[in-house]
């Protein structure tokens, strides 16, 4: 073929160049491979110093209250990381947790066995995530954070109404079960968290609906025209967070033998800083559920921290907030590194 | 111009037009885009369409691409009249459409960006969304891809985002080659890029011709439509002001029918 002749020659010096290339940025590369195994070596700096300020950090017991403490976060952040993934965001998560255990209380007190106390709760959530991603999509609403912050102030006001104020106290025992030891010295919720992340990570890894919701929070126009169904994948994984949250509310009212409409107080903030913290760009597209759990961990770490410490309570606020602002700091020297790298390697091109 | 006379012989071949879009009229308010056009391509063809700005490519290849819907005309697929309401429904007729701004995913790899919408995955009687990727038949088709067509990138599992302009469009071209089985709709792929990375793309266009697709290439480069396009279509205010085979010597008036002097 003549005119394909010298496709030959361009395929030959573009080749030539390329063994230099990956050398050529070894800077570069190291630099953005710290920055993409920042939260984890921070989280195993944080551990390594800490065991050394305090005598009782390292103790199994008091990892396991640590694990116990974040079983909450990290399931409902891994339902906010798929969100956030798709570059939304889930305001509703916290007051869905209160809806959830207050609805679940009630179906208790009339009666309702263990399981069916469960798929109320769980669904409880899913209803609500569900609402949030109609609305949200079909709606035609500009952001999440409207129709979020809604059934945020929806979801709190009706879990109020139907505990009258008040907490409701009894759950199923299998449910309480969740919050006592189960084996190795780790609470039973532990291992619903360790369940939920290996069912959502296969999901997303191993599932074309996972492939999706990157397609989506890259390039939802793009994802348009490749005829990916993205309304439906917006609302699944407003479905999922709240399924995440109802799962949340399971392991609370476990924890606490009660269903109340005012657990989850803030939950919407700790979950967004676990999944910013953990290492996900909040631009949408990157990020995995060990970013969220990681993240979910490192806020249950510097709490635990600051409280063994003694140093006040008003201040763990004041430290999360640092830390989420380098975190979304290094999220933007991320994205300039790989821009560097983008421009070098044009310039070697031409 | 050997190209020239190979293409012909093959379009001779397949004498019926693949796509034909007949008295295409669009309007944006008071705006006519497009007024009465009408245009032809065969298989392993490659069709110039050029104007100047606003005279109604980017509409035509909109409404062929499903992003816009004709108000009058009709576009006919293999002679049948076709409703093409979604881009969707146009990739599923087989017509492909290289944007102007690629429509990548910076945050997937090239392989992943070629199968985006259209993953191959198991068991069939799953809803798609459902049903677990087969990753390594789609790696190991990336890479035939690539080969076949003498894409050099550098890392296959990088994403997109770390790659060149030159890169990224022959990644865009070659997506649409893995899927294209009647028609490539390409706009304006060379606008952005130096001289080597244009003759790769170009390239990439030859082949999908000799895939024996129906190409519609979108261009401003008059040297790049004299030496690859079999047949020219100039559009002006919407409508269709010729159409003609480019050539060295009648390029000036090319330039003169897209301008109107």
């Amino acid at each position: 073929m003549p005119e394909t002749g010298n496709t030959g020659t361009t395929a030959g010096e573009a080749a030539l160049p390329e063994s230099r290339k990956q050398e050529a940025v070894p800077g570069l590369a190291l630099g953005l491979a710290l920055l993409s195994a920042g939260p984890v070596v921070i989280l195993v700096l944080l551990i390594v110093v800490l065991s050394f300020l305090s005598p009782y950090f390292l103790t199994g017991r008091n990892l396991s209250n640590i694990l116990a403490q974040t079983a909450v976060i990290s399931v409902v952040a891994m339902g906010q990381h798929l969100v956030i993934l798709t570059r939304g965001i889930d305001l509703s998560v916290g007051s869905n947790v209160a809806l959830a255990s207050v609805v679940g209380a009630l179906s208790f007190h009339a009666g309702a066995p263990a399981f069916v106390v469960i798929a109320v709760m769980v669904g409880c959530g899913a209803a609500v995530g569900a609402i949030n991603g109609l609305f949200y999509v079909f709606g035609r609403l500009p952001h999440p954070f409207i129709i979020t912050l809604a059934t945020l102030s929806i979801a709190k006001g009706l879990a109020l109404q139907l505990a009258d104020g008040r907490a409701i106290p009894g759950m199923p025992d299998s449910i309480d079960a969740l919050g006592r030891e189960a084996v190795w010295g780790l609470p039973g919720s532990v291992f619903v968290v360790a369940g939920v992340a290996a069912v959502l990570s296969i999901m997303a890894k191993t599932m074309v609906w996972g492939r999706w919701i990157y397609a989506v929070g890259g390039r939802p126009d793009a994802a348009v025209r490749m005829g990916i169904p993205v309304s439906w994948v917006l609302v699944s994984v407003y479905v999922i967070s709240g399924l995440c949250a109802g799962i949340g509310a399971v392991i609370l009212a476990g924890r606490t033998d009660a269903g109340s409409p005012l657990f989850g107080n803030l939950l919407e903030l700790d979950t967004i800083a676990a999944v910013i913290i953990g290492g996900a760009s909040f631009l949408g597209g990157r990020g995995h559920l060990g970013h969220a759990l990681i993240g979910a961990i490192m806020i249950g770490v510097i709490r635990n921290a600051l409280n063994l410490l003694n140093v006040n309570v008003f201040f763990q606020l004041i430290v999360i907030g640092v830390v989420i602002v380098i975190a979304v700091e290094s999220d933007v020297l991320r994205n300039y590194l790989e821009g560097r790298v983008r421009v070098l390697q044009a310039g070697r091109q031409s | 111009m050997s190209a020239v006379a190979a293409s012909v012989d093959r379009a001779a071949t397949a004498d019926h037009p693949v796509l034909a879009v007949r008295g295409a009229t669009k309007r944006f308010g008071s705006v006519m885009a497009l007024n009465d056009v009408s245009i032809e391509v065969r298989r392993g063809e490659i069709l110039g369409l050029l104007g100047d700005n606003g005279a109604g490519k980017s509409t035509l290849t909109k409404c062929i691409s499903g992003v816009h819907q004709l108000d009058a005309g009709a576009i006919l697929l293999d002679g049948a009249p076709t409703q093409i309401r979604s881009p969707a429904d146009a990739r599923f007729a087989g017509i492909e459409t290289v944007y102007q701004d690629l429509a990548l995913f910076d945050n997937l790899t090239p392989g992943q960006n070629f199968f985006a919408g259209r993953e191959l995955a198991w068991p069939r009687w799953l809803p798609r969304g459902l049903r677990f990727l087969q990753q390594r038949k789609m790696d190991a088709e990336t890479r035939v891809l690539l080969a076949n067509l003498k894409v050099t990138l550098p890392r296959l599992d990088a994403v997109v985002a770390m790659m060149s302009g030159g890169q990224r469009q022959a990644i865009a071209v070659a997506r649409s080659t893995v899927f294209a089985r009647k028609v490539v709709i390409l706009d304006e792929p060379t606008a952005a890029l130096g001289l080597r990375e244009s003759r790769q793309v170009l390239n990439l266009v030859a082949a999908l011709r000799d895939q024996g697709n129906a190409v519609i290439l979108i261009t401003h480069n008059m040297e790049h439509v004299v030496e690859l396009a079999d047949r020219a279509v100039v559009l002006r205010q919407g409508r269709k002001v010729g159409e003609l085979v480019p050539t060295k010597d009648n390029k000036q008036e090319l330039v003169s029918m897209i301008v109107g002097a």
